[in-house]
């Protein structure tokens, strides 16, 4: 009984932390793919986005992506384009709608999208393998989704 | 190769941690006597590719070199177990696969044509599949599970009979309504990660994802003995692990879907050696 009040308890917790998040399905792109406003309401904290871009339980962006302030972190890959400076010739708009789903930028792209939760092909439950039960959780939260924005921003040439 | 060379060049140049790449230009002959065509002109079915690249190109000299003897194949020793099941009479027939088949090498060539059109059971059938009809039909014996471990070693030595000739799997004539419907799961997108096949082993073969080095994702080498899980691995197995890491729900071992992939994939690879048990990491 306690543990069912526990995961009730923090169900509302939850429920509450995100309230004003947009929803994955709610997400408006525009004609080009960005995304206007924050997702969670709140600004991103950078330093919170450097984590997730480099953490594999999280966005791992470098698995794809080289970014050479982040040269500490090891093992880089090359499957997307380099993000030297992306904060430079990027907008904070088109940072989010290329997270959130990029292939309203990119048509085709292999990237997946961080912050969608349908139109998926046998989805499953995260790595076991098996099929999804119930809804799916977006990749990332909305506010990770603003931190790595925000730590993309830090990106200048 | 151009591919190849633009990604090894930018990451070598921008992160030392990459140095272990793979020698993409190195030949492999086993045991100094059976050799291996590693690159080849695509087929015509995947001209896109242009050159076709075993999965043994893509790893580092050490994984390399552990193929070129069998003496150092770990994946040798469990074809020696194969031997020994071979000439082991199983099931209420009284016989062994020696008992119709001679040696083993009698079948040399037969890996190099699967998955292959069955006439009489009117289905493509997998090594595997043919395998088990053996044992069922004229053994008399029990159904090994797919991709369990008996079934494993068997289909390495098989594959390591045809070691060297060239994988030309048919894909016309009645095996081609199971070959469109492999090319399509290739294509087809799967999971949360929303990855086709195509997308890692055609679109970026050569690329890096984090530390790992993306093959064309060939099957000439199967079944592989993985470093990682230091074992003898199925195709099939193998491509469960891939659409599970799209964070997808995967298929089973020896449904049609996976059978149909196994068909196109391998078709993918005409021209390329039959390399069985390979090593890979």
């Amino acid at each position: 009984m306690k543990r069912i009040i526990t995961a009730s308890a923090f169900t509302v917790a939850a429920t509450l932390a995100f309230a004003e998040d947009v929803a994955p399905d709610n997400v408006v792109f525009s004609e080009y793919g960005e995304v206007e406003a924050s997702l969670s309401g709140q600004a991103g904290d950078p330093a919170a986005g450097l984590q997730i871009m480099v953490s594999r339980g999280k966005g791992n962006c470098i698995a794809c992506h080289q970014v050479t302030a982040l040269q500490e972190y090891p093992f880089h890959g090359d499957v997307g384009p380099i993000l030297d400076g992306v904060g430079g010739y990027r907008t904070a708009e088109e940072l989010r709608g290329i997270l959130a789903n990029p292939k309203m930028t990119f048509e085709g792209t292999i990237m997946p999208a961080f912050y969608r939760t349908s139109g998926f092909n046998r989805p499953g439950n995260a790595f076991t393998g098996k099929a999804a039960e119930g809804e799916l959780a977006p990749l990332l939260t909305a506010q990770e989704i603003e931190d790595v924005v925000a730590y993309l921003q830090t990106l200048q040439d | 190769m151009k591919l190849l060379f633009r990604g090894g060049v930018v990451a070598g140049a921008l992160f030392a941690a990459l140095a272990a790449q793979a020698d993409e230009e190195a030949n492999l002959v086993i045991n100094g006597d059976i050799e291996i065509t590693v690159r080849t002109d695509a087929p015509e079915h995947v001209a896109q590719l242009g050159t076709i690249y075993s999965g043994w190109v893509f790893r580092s000299d050490e994984t390399q070199s552990l193929q070129m003897d069998d003496f150092e194949n770990p994946g040798m020793i469990f074809v020696d177990d194969a031997i020994d099941a071979w000439n082991t009479v199983d099931g209420t027939a009284g016989n062994s696969c020696a008992a119709c088949h001679g040696e083993p090498e009698s079948l040399a060539g037969v890996r190099a044509v699967y998955p292959k059109w069955n006439d009489e059971a009117e289905e493509v059938r997998t090594i595997a599949m043919q395998v088990n009809g053996c044992r069922t039909e004229r053994m008399g014996a029990e159904a090994w599970k797919y991709d369990g471990k008996e079934m494993i070693n068997m289909e390495a030595l098989i594959a390591s009979v045809s070691r060297g000739m060239p994988v030309d799997v048919a894909i016309d004539g009645p095996a081609q309504s199971m070959w469109e419907l492999g090319r399509e799961i290739y294509y087809t997108r799967f999971g949360q990660l929303d990855l086709s096949c195509a997308n890692c082993h055609e679109d970026n073969y050569g690329n890096n994802i984090r530390s790992d080095h993306l093959s064309q994702g060939q099957i000439n080498g199967f079944p592989t003995y993985r470093l990682k899980n230091a074992q003898l691995n199925g195709v099939q197995s193998r491509f469960r692990g891939c659409i599970r890491d799209t964070r997808g729900e995967t298929y089973g071992v020896g449904v049609e879907e996976l059978i149909a992939l196994e068909l196109y994939v391998a078709s993918r690879g005409n021209g390329l050696s039959v390399e069985g048990p390979s090593v890979r990491n």
